[in-house]
């Protein structure tokens, strides 16, 4: 794939999903029948809304004026020099709203708007998708629901309020773990009463097809972007090493998306291993994790022998999901991309080396990823991109909270 | 696997009831089932418990969660249906959920309710193709059904091969909805069964989602062989518990003004 190409969000080859949805045995739309309508409507259309010339002038200008792309793509000094590697930040931090988020819901919320609805629900975790679409739903005047665990409600105040500033209703989700997975079936519950007027805006990677695809394609700029900017920088368009986290994935999805059928780019996912991979507290999906059906999906997620949806734990609000999207789970099954798991602890004190070294306060889940970049091996020549997906004004209290604002 | 028979052959709309297996209290199963049967209800659906029931309103979920509280699982669910098939003869339903089915193993799980004395299975989330590819023959070779859900919004030309694929009885969902929620829109609802019933279809009709009294029961089974109550039953169980008089009486507040 060639940097030109642009963002690419019109070529079904790009991203290795087949016509039926799937991506080698994952994927899929193992959905109940009373939300096949929905599903179906959004399969039948949304690659033709998606090449339209002028769905993808809109998007590509609410991306440059509203979002503020390109975003940066910054050498990190100090960090090469503490680590041994040329590192690259790629800023999606200093987006509109403060992550990568805005990507996919500015997309789907135009898309929202070409299908016809007036309404859109969305599920939020660390609260960044839900700030992100209640921001596209008040630009392009749409109503806005977003469905929230009532323990990231607690955990996440500052995004609750941005949300509520922006007009939409934070809808506490208080079945289950009162986290993310619960706040997704909430949604999809939504969805089911109101399959007319109502869009889904999924904030990741995860549910039955096609929304891990059209996600992708929506998050796709970021890699698109990283191309162009690479070849500027260093004469050439790939770097040796891609580091994301991931939660259902997108962030990750959008950084490796072209690369994907570049071999030689080495793509490495961060999970959450909260407390410990042994300690019963942990995200860390593809390491604790089976293959089995998942919001509407066939992929890998952690459940017990009976097949119960486990409850995730980390430190971070957007990594605590039980499962990763369909094309991760592929993508993790056929080794193309290699995955890390990161314990809260480690997290938090790579926030503190990026926070006084360059001057960045990163999101906790972006700080997994960060994390592992000091921990992976690594050469000195070595190109390594890490995309920081967002900012971590929202964690500040939990950062407060374990004592990282001691001078050392 | 027994075989419902279309509404001109019967004198009185069918009953089934649904209640979510160990609940309210890990035992509860194998009683409810024989005081229904008593109370003459035609047939039973037993939910398998699950953690993620995402097609299933409030007083479901609860059920299912205290049932996994009381440590239900599938293969607890199966012995209980065993227990129940050696005094009861009223066909049994398992409803569940794709995941715990497919970590169980489909085979190994058809097999042992079979064998247990099931007559079918409802799995809103196993999709048809995936139905059709993997598993129709095996649920052929053990006489067992897989019931399909139709909604206000499917096609006809997918209710069709749903009517086509079907062994017993298809599962209308009377609104756009998740389960236990209240149908306002009555007409709109009449209009659709009324549609449904036009159809002809070669497989029985159950309306299932909001039906939970006589008035609902009445209204829907004038275009339907039956109806199926879960919501209403499981408040009921919440606030009477499984005593034999009180659920003698829920089915017979349903069926009053039935001529049977």
């Amino acid at each position: 794939m060639k940097s030109d190409e642009g963002t690419n969000t019109s070529s079904p080859e790009a991203c290795g999903v087949d016509e039926r949805g799937y991506y080698g045995e994952f994927g899929g739309q193992f959905v109940p029948e009373l939300l096949f309508p929905n599903i179906e409507e959004l399969s039948e259309r949304y690659l033709s809304i998606l090449g339209d010339p002028g769905f993808e002038r809109e998007f590509q200008g609410f991306l440059a004026d509203y979002v503020g792309r390109p975003t940066p793509l910054y050498f990190a000094e100090r960090l090469s020099e503490d680590l041994g590697a040329q590192i690259y930040l790629k800023r999606e931090d200093l987006n509109h709203t403060g992550a990568h988020k805005i990507n996919n819901a500015i997309g789907q919320a135009l898309l929202a708007k070409r299908l016809g609805k007036t309404r859109v629900i969305a599920e939020t975790g660390a609260g960044q998708h839900g700030v992100a679409t209640a921001t596209a739903c008040a630009r392009l005047g749409l109503q806005c629901d977003v469905y929230m665990g009532e323990l990231d409600i607690a955990r996440q105040a500052p995004n609750v309020k941005r949300m509520k500033m922006l007009g939409a209703n934070v809808i506490p989700a208080t079945s289950g773990s009162r986290t993310l997975k619960d706040a997704t079936n909430e949604a999809m519950r939504d969805w089911i009463a109101h399959p007319v007027d109502t869009h889904y805006i999924i904030g990741s990677v995860v549910g039955p097809h096609p929304f891990p695809d059209m996600v992708a394609r929506f998050q796709s700029v970021i890699s698109a972007e990283l191309q162009q900017q690479l070849t500027e920088k260093i004469g050439r368009s790939s770097p040796d090493t891609i580091v994301a986290c991931v939660g259902g994935g997108s962030n990750a999805i959008g950084i490796f998306y072209h690369y994907l059928s570049e071999k030689q780019v080495r793509l490495v996912g961060v999970e959450a291993a909260g407390e410990g991979l042994t300690s019963g507290k942990s995200a860390a999906t593809t390491a604790l994790g089976r293959k089995g059906v998942l919001h509407g999906s066939m992929t890998l997620f952690m459940q017990d022998e009976d097949g119960q949806v486990e409850e995730a734990h980390s430190v971070s609000a957007g990594l605590d999901y039980p499962g990763i999207g369909p094309q991760h789970a592929h993508l993790f099954e056929t080794g193309r991309v290699r995955f890390a798991s990161i314990s809260d602890e480690e997290a938090l004190r790579a926030a503190v080396q990026l926070s006084r070294r360059e001057g960045i306060i990163p999101a906790l889940e972006t700080a997994h990823a960060l994390a592992e970049l000091a921990k992976m091996e690594r050469s000195q020549g070595e190109v390594i991109v890490v995309n920081l997906s967002g900012r971590g004004d929202k964690d500040m209290e939990t950062y407060m909270a374990h004592g990282l604002g001691e001078s050392e | 696997m027994r075989v419902f028979e279309k509404e001109e052959q019967r004198t009185s709309p069918l009953l089934s009831v649904f209640y979510t297996a160990g609940f309210p209290e890990h035992c509860s199963t194998v009683e409810i089932a024989r005081h229904l049967e008593e109370a003459s209800v035609d047939f039973i659906e037993i939910g398998i418990p699950y953690s993620d029931p995402l097609a299933d309103g409030p007083v479901i979920q609860r059920s299912s969660m205290r049932a996994l509280e009381n440590g239900m699982c599938v293969s607890r669910v199966i012995e209980q249906v065993r227990e129940i098939r050696k005094e009861c003869d009223l066909p049994i339903f398992l409803m569940g959920y794709y995941n715990p089915v497919l970590q169980f193993g489909v085979e190994r799980f058809l097999d042992e309710i079979a064998d247990a004395g099931a007559d079918g299975v409802i799995l809103p989330d196993l999709p048809l193709s995936v139905y059709s590819a993997q598993y129709e023959a095996l649920f052929r070779e053990r006489e067992l059904s897989n019931v399909f859900l139709i909604t206000p919004h499917t096609s006809e030309k997918r209710i069709r091969a749903f009517d086509e694929a079907s062994s017993s009885f298809l599962y209308v969902v009377s609104s756009p909805s998740i389960t236990g929620a209240i149908t306002d829109a009555k007409e709109e609802r009449d209009r659709y069964l009324a549609r449904i019933e036009a159809l002809s279809l070669r497989s029985p009709l159950i309306v299932g989602f909001g039906i939970s009294d006589r008035e609902s029961f009445t209204a829907v089974t004038r275009y339907a062989d039956g109806a199926i109550v879960g919501t209403a039953f499981l408040r009921q169980l919440e606030e009477h518990g499984v005593e034999k008089e009180a659920i003698h009486r829920f089915v017979a507040e349903i069926r009053e003004g039935d001529p049977r």
